[in-house]
């Protein structure tokens, strides 16, 4: 690993395995008699606990989401742009909480857990959670670590859906909401791109119906393309371009790959971006698990707090006092910056207090994970006046005993 | 403290609600968070703005005037304020309208071009008026609509708009004898209380 990479992060991080007895009861009607939440904690908590954060992490995040396991580790956890001493979310003012959501699969609970009635994993039979269950879940875990109140509750993506669900269900436990690159509820369209992921999975012959483990296999040709599927999404044309398209001989031809000089006149790959995709898909599936891959699109489709509310989202919004950052990005085609403008109005109708940036970048959805500069300087802006908030408070209750 | 900033804030409630198009790098809504505790709503579009917005903890949203207002609801703002920002718009009758939909009072500064220096400018050399005050060329201004105070009074009496106040001042902001006599021709700025 680079040593000024591991200098610049939180370093070496210990990830830790919380039990929880007490049933969480869940949308779907079903309940879950106990779990496990597997987390991570960046920086110190304070004396009057009001400088802790929650990160909320996506449909592929986990609680890894900044510094390395290991000397040997060669990548960072997944936020690590913005996580860290100095960083936008500086490890050195916040006590920083990432999780493992419910239904994940990088040791949380979910659908690879043993099913403590029969003794097998869960598999398919492990419940549908929704946005709602998870925050019911992250609210237990506040409570474990004794923080009364959030100082930010902060997301990207599926990661902000979870922060407006925060705003909604706790208004009184959240000081601020950063929403970045999300949506009020999903379009058609985003359901459209979870369901060809989702069928790809379960047309896979070796996903027995979601009981592969058993077979001692996995659907790894399904999750392959539900994932290239997922990240032609997460793209934007730009990007591709930009990837693909430059630095080849041919580099108006999309990145045709022409070190052999020659064409397949076949169906294998001939251009960089199939084998690109093809690549990234294939890692993915070797790591995730496929359960936990079509639990979460379902979790991102039934996302839609409004539901309550006679579809006006609005009046979801009227308890509570915690501020709002909303964030997009350009290119965005996943999340385009309408969305999040959906999110600001909705806002400003409950007459929330709501600032909203709109970041240029040709990074699309993913930008949100990417160091650009506008973003990581607004983000920045934003939460030193949080630090300081939580600094003030810090004082004041040294003082009173 | 200019002038101007003095006379609007006397025209602001404590505790209101003030949506400030245009609000630049937020010292103006800071103030009156300061002063008034009002509830501060900016718009602007310049990043370093918005980022320096962010860094005083104000409420700020990137939003192009220009593509309108639809997103704020009638009468959701006690005062909507536009500071020297209604010439560089591309409809300004349509934003007064919208702000008057949308504040139950509105405030608006802008330049008066029927200042007696721009006049006396164009008459002697015959080219658009480069001031200190207005130091841009024709070809790179972002002040495409300059008006007048006839001209906006005009406008006022066309669109049965209410003046609950007016001041002229000059360019430091200050109000005089000789401006009140025929603020068209001795006032550089216009500022202007005006409800539907």
């Amino acid at each position: 690993m680079n040593q000024s990479a591991l200098k610049d992060s939180v370093g070496i991080v210990q990830p830790q395995c919380i039990h929880f007895d007490e049933a969480l009861p869940l949308r779907s009607g079903k309940i879950i008699d106990s779990y496990d939440l597997m987390i991570e904690t960046y920086g110190e908590l304070n004396a009057d606990k009001s400088n802790a954060v929650l990160i909320c992490h996506a449909l592929s995040g986990d609680h890894h989401a900044a510094g390395f396991h290991s000397e040997e580790d060669e990548k960072p956890g997944w936020w690590d742009n913005c996580i860290g001493p100095g960083k936008a979310i500086d490890s050195n003012k916040f006590f920083i909480v990432c999780l493992n959501n419910l239904g994940g699969c990088a040791g949380s609970t979910g659908p690879t857990s043993i099913n403590p009635a029969n003794g097998k994993p869960f598999g398919p039979d492990f419940p549908i959670v929704t946005v709602r269950d998870w925050v019911n879940s992250q609210a237990r875990l506040a409570d474990y670590l004794g923080i009364e109140q959030w100082a930010a509750v902060i997301g990207g993506s599926l990661g902000g859906m979870q922060v407006l669900r925060w705003a909604i269900s706790y208004p009184e436990r959240l000081r601020h909401a950063i929403v970045i690159a999300a949506a009020p509820k999903l379009s058609a369209q985003n359901i459209a791109f979870n369901e060809v992921a989702r069928q790809s999975i379960t047309s896979d012959p070796d996903f027995h119906q979601g009981h592969y483990y058993e077979h001692g296999t996995y659907p790894k040709k399904g999750l392959t393309l539900a994932r290239m599927i997922g990240h032609i999404t997460y793209l934007s044309d730009s990007a591709m371009r930009e990837r693909f398209g430059k630095d080849s001989l041919t580099g108006r031809n999309f990145g045709r790959d022409l070190s052999t000089g020659k064409l397949n006149f076949g169906f294998d790959a001939d251009f960089q971006v199939e084998s690109y995709l093809q690549y990234k898909g294939e890692s993915f599936s070797n790591k995730f698990d496929a359960n936990t891959y079509l639990l979460i699109t379902k979790t991102l489709d039934y996302f839609d707090p409004s539901v309550d509310y006679e579809g006006d989202l609005s009046k979801a919004f009227l308890q509570g006092n915690c501020k709002f950052l909303v964030v997009s990005f350009s290119s965005d085609w996943r999340f385009p910056p309408e969305r999040s403008r959906e999110i600001v109005d909705t806002l400003l109708k409950a007459k929330r207090q709501v600032s909203y940036l709109e970041v240029e970048s040709d990074g699309g959805h993913d930008a949100f994970l990417l160091p650009v500069p506008r973003y990581l300087e607004g983000l920045s802006a934003y939460l030193s006046v949080v630090a300081n908030e939580s600094a003030n408070s810090s004082e004041k209750s040294d003082h009173a005993s | 403290m200019r002038a101007d900033v003095s006379i609007i804030k006397g025209w602001i409630e404590p505790q209101s609600q003030v949506l400030d198009l245009g609000c630049g790098d937020g010292s103006f809504l800071t103030l009156l968070k300061q002063e008034k505790n009002i509830f501060d709503c900016g718009l602007d579009l310049d990043p370093d703005n918005i980022t320096k917005c962010l860094l005083a903890g104000i409420n700020v949203i990137e939003q192009d005037l220009d593509k309108g207002l639809a997103n704020f609801s009638d009468n959701s703002f006690d005062t909507v304020l536009l500071t020297q920002t209604l010439q560089a718009v591309q409809k300004p009758d349509v934003l007064v309208d919208e702000m008057l939909r949308i504040g139950k009072k509105c405030i608006i500064t802008f330049p008066n071009f029927a200042y007696w220096r721009y006049r006396f400018y164009l008459i002697a050399k015959g080219r658009m008026p480069v001031s200190p005050y207005i130091p841009y060329e024709w070809y790179n201004t972002p002040n495409i609509h300059f008006c007048t105070i006839k001209d906006f009074d005009a406008l006022c009496k066309e669109k049965n708009i209410k003046v609950l106040n007016r001041t002229v001042v000059d360019e430091n902001y200050k109000n005089s004898i000789l401006m009140n006599l025929n603020s068209n021709f001795f006032g550089i700025n216009a500022i202007y209380q005006i409800s539907k």
